[in-house]
């Protein structure tokens, strides 16, 4: 359990931030520029003193500013990894990972150097000096540096942020691949939903310094404040569901979600994994009738349980599919014509291929 | 004058050097310390201690030279402390011609290093911390190699500058045959004594070629380091 309840006033900005999330699993600080994310994660990490509060880690008080407990930050055994990369110039990529493996002190050893030299895929990179790799590979080297240093948190600062897109798909998988091998708990700083929708368990929304609101990630997609950050065109429910079949010639799957069945466009999964879904709202159609004759591969019976007016001018309906919720994005015009109320019984239209799916699978044993 | 004019002129060479080396060594540790206390420290009297440091740039060299004779004499307070035990003895001997020189050219050493971790990134000094580094860890591990060619610059710049130190050398350490006749001691006396115009042209372009392969030198060396360290 991470628990974190700090108060921080900087030059023009205050971080009031209260929140609990469960470890192991991936924490996603979510919002804005200028939210307090990184503030927050400084102070996480112990490099910015909180002027209040406290911050504690699986039950160890690691910032108690009332107490006057601080630890500090080398003896706190939590790996950083900056925005930046921070790679030491006058080291190999080599000498980076080790210069934290051999600061580790008496830390347990969770992942040994080889491992974390296969796991991201280091073993060309090691004679090469941080100015001859590219960005993406830098930001690959201050993840092992990190975690050769043993940590048992992992704070990540939009580790993917200063690169192009292509380069993000060079690490985030890597990520992934962390965060399903290892047990170490982390938090993820990012304000791209699609890296959240991979990666977190938890997400907690921070607003002008203060938590918004917290929760798991399927929670959390519902909640009116996020969809407002992340804007109309990505908002959408995260639902989960357990491949029950597969179609690799045509290249579909089924998921069992809620009590219903969904087909979807998924590739390279197989039965029985935990895939994530976001099913974007604005691709959401309601019918009040059932309807035939559509391409259209998901028609399921659903009830509406609340109808809210979005900051676009649109509608957002919430509707409960077989014990799975979904958003529908649709206009007012829409919601007149159809005299959409909470209670009605409605059939919620999803295409196979507009949603954005992830397999997801936790570390065993969690 | 003892000696063939060929050993003269080696004489003061050897000395030249040999004075030069032994102020760098000095002032070296000395110069980092101050440097880092200018940068990263914050306490009153920092600007005062800035405007110390920096004093003898500004200074006639024979006034630096009088205050160290002042303090380190053989009679002076400093000066007899050391004699009696630790049986030191400063003026008039190589070892005070190199403290002569390594205050004169101090502030320049000073400058090069200090511009050179005002250029460190504290980040990587954080990311340091974050991994498990101790204070003084990171500053040997990160800083001091980060800071480098800024170390190197200053370390020659000095030694070079140090090779012909004048002023505060003849008035702290004296003009000895040697043992403080340095280079341009030694081509002043040339220049004073009759019929030295010879040795002293030759003296002078001693001088002139030792500077110029001492800046080079720098310059080949620092730019070699920055390479290293990816600049």
């Amino acid at each position: 359990m991470l628990e974190v309840s700090v108060l921080k006033q900087l030059a023009g900005f205050r971080l009031d931030a209260t929140f609990t999330a469960p470890t192991p699993g991936v924490i996603a600080l979510f919002g804005r520029s200028g939210s307090g994310k990184s503030t927050l994660t400084n102070v996480i990490s112990g490099l910015l003193a909180p002027d209040a509060g406290a911050v504690s880690l699986d039950g160890e008080l690691l910032t108690d500013a009332r107490r006057g407990i601080s630890v500090p930050v080398e003896r706190r055994r939590i790996g950083y990894v900056f925005q930046d990369a921070r790679l030491f110039p006058h080291l190999s990529a080599a000498g980076n990972l080790r210069y934290g493996e051999r600061r580790r002190r008496a830390a347990p050893t969770l992942i040994a150097f080889d491992e974390v030299v296969a796991l991201l895929g280091l073993a060309r990179l090691l004679p090469q000096k941080p100015w001859q790799l590219s960005g993406g590979e830098r930001q690959r080297v201050s993840l092992g540096r990190a975690l050769l240093s043993q940590p048992r948190l992992l704070l990540l600062d939009e580790p993917l942020a200063s690169l192009d897109v292509a380069r993000r798909e060079e690490v985030l998988p890597y990520l992934v691949a962390l965060r399903d091998r290892l047990s170490i708990p982390m938090v993820y700083v990012s304000h791209q939903f699609d890296e959240v929708l991979r990666l977190a368990t938890h997400l907690v929304l921070l607003e002008g310094g203060r938590v918004l609101a917290e929760g798991a990630v399927e929670e959390m997609s519902l909640y009116p404040e996020l969809q407002s950050i992340i804007g109309p065109d990505l908002a959408g429910a995260v639902i989960e569901g357990l491949v029950t079949r597969i179609n690799s010639d045509t290249g579909s799957a089924e998921l069992a979600v809620g009590a219903g069945t969904l087909q979807v466009s998924l590739r390279e999964v197989q039965i029985g994994a935990r895939v994530r879904l976001q099913l974007l709202a604005r691709d959401v159609i309601l019918a009040t009738q059932p309807v035939q004759g559509l391409s259209v591969r998901n028609a399921l019976a659903s009830t509406v349980i609340a109808i809210s007016d979005d900051e676009y001018g649109a509608a957002l309906v919430r509707v409960d599919v077989g014990g799975a919720i979904v958003l529908a994005r649709i206009t007012q015009d829409a919601r007149r014509a159809l005299s959409l109320r909470p209670g009605d019984a409605v059939w919620t239209l999803v295409k196979a291929v507009s949603t954005r799916g992830h397999t997801f699978t936790l570390a065993p044993g969690s | 004058m003892n000696g063939s004019p060929d050993s003269a002129e080696l004489e003061a060479l050897r000395l030249s050097l040999e004075v030069a080396v032994r102020s760098v060594g000095f002032s070296l540790p000395l110069a980092v310390l101050a440097a880092w206390v200018l940068t990263r420290a914050r306490f009153p009297g920092r600007l005062l201690l800035d405007a110390f440091v920096h004093l003898p740039l500004v200074l006639p060299p024979v006034a630096v030279g009088y205050v160290l004779l002042l303090l380190f004499g053989a009679r002076a307070p400093l000066g007899a402390w050391l004699h009696t035990h630790f049986g030191i003895q400063l003026a008039f001997t190589t070892a005070g011609a190199a403290l002569a020189t390594a205050v004169m050219t101090f502030p320049l050493m000073v400058r090069a290093i200090r511009l050179s971790l005002e250029n460190v990134d504290r980040g990587l000094e954080d990311a340091a911390r974050t991994l498990g580094a101790a204070p003084l860890d990171r500053f040997v591990s990160i800083t001091l190699p980060l800071m480098l060619p800024g170390i190197l610059a200053g370390a020659l710049t000095a030694f070079a500058a140090g090779l012909g130190e004048f002023g505060a050398v003849i008035t702290f350490a004296s003009n000895v045959p040697g043992v403080t006749r340095t280079l341009p001691l030694a081509l002043y006396t040339a220049m004073q004594s009759p019929g030295g115009d010879a040795l002293a042209l030759r003296l002078a372009i001693l001088s002139f070629a030792l500077g110029l392969l001492g800046l080079l030198a720098a310059e080949l060396l620092v730019r070699r380091v920055r390479r290293y360290l990816g600049g």
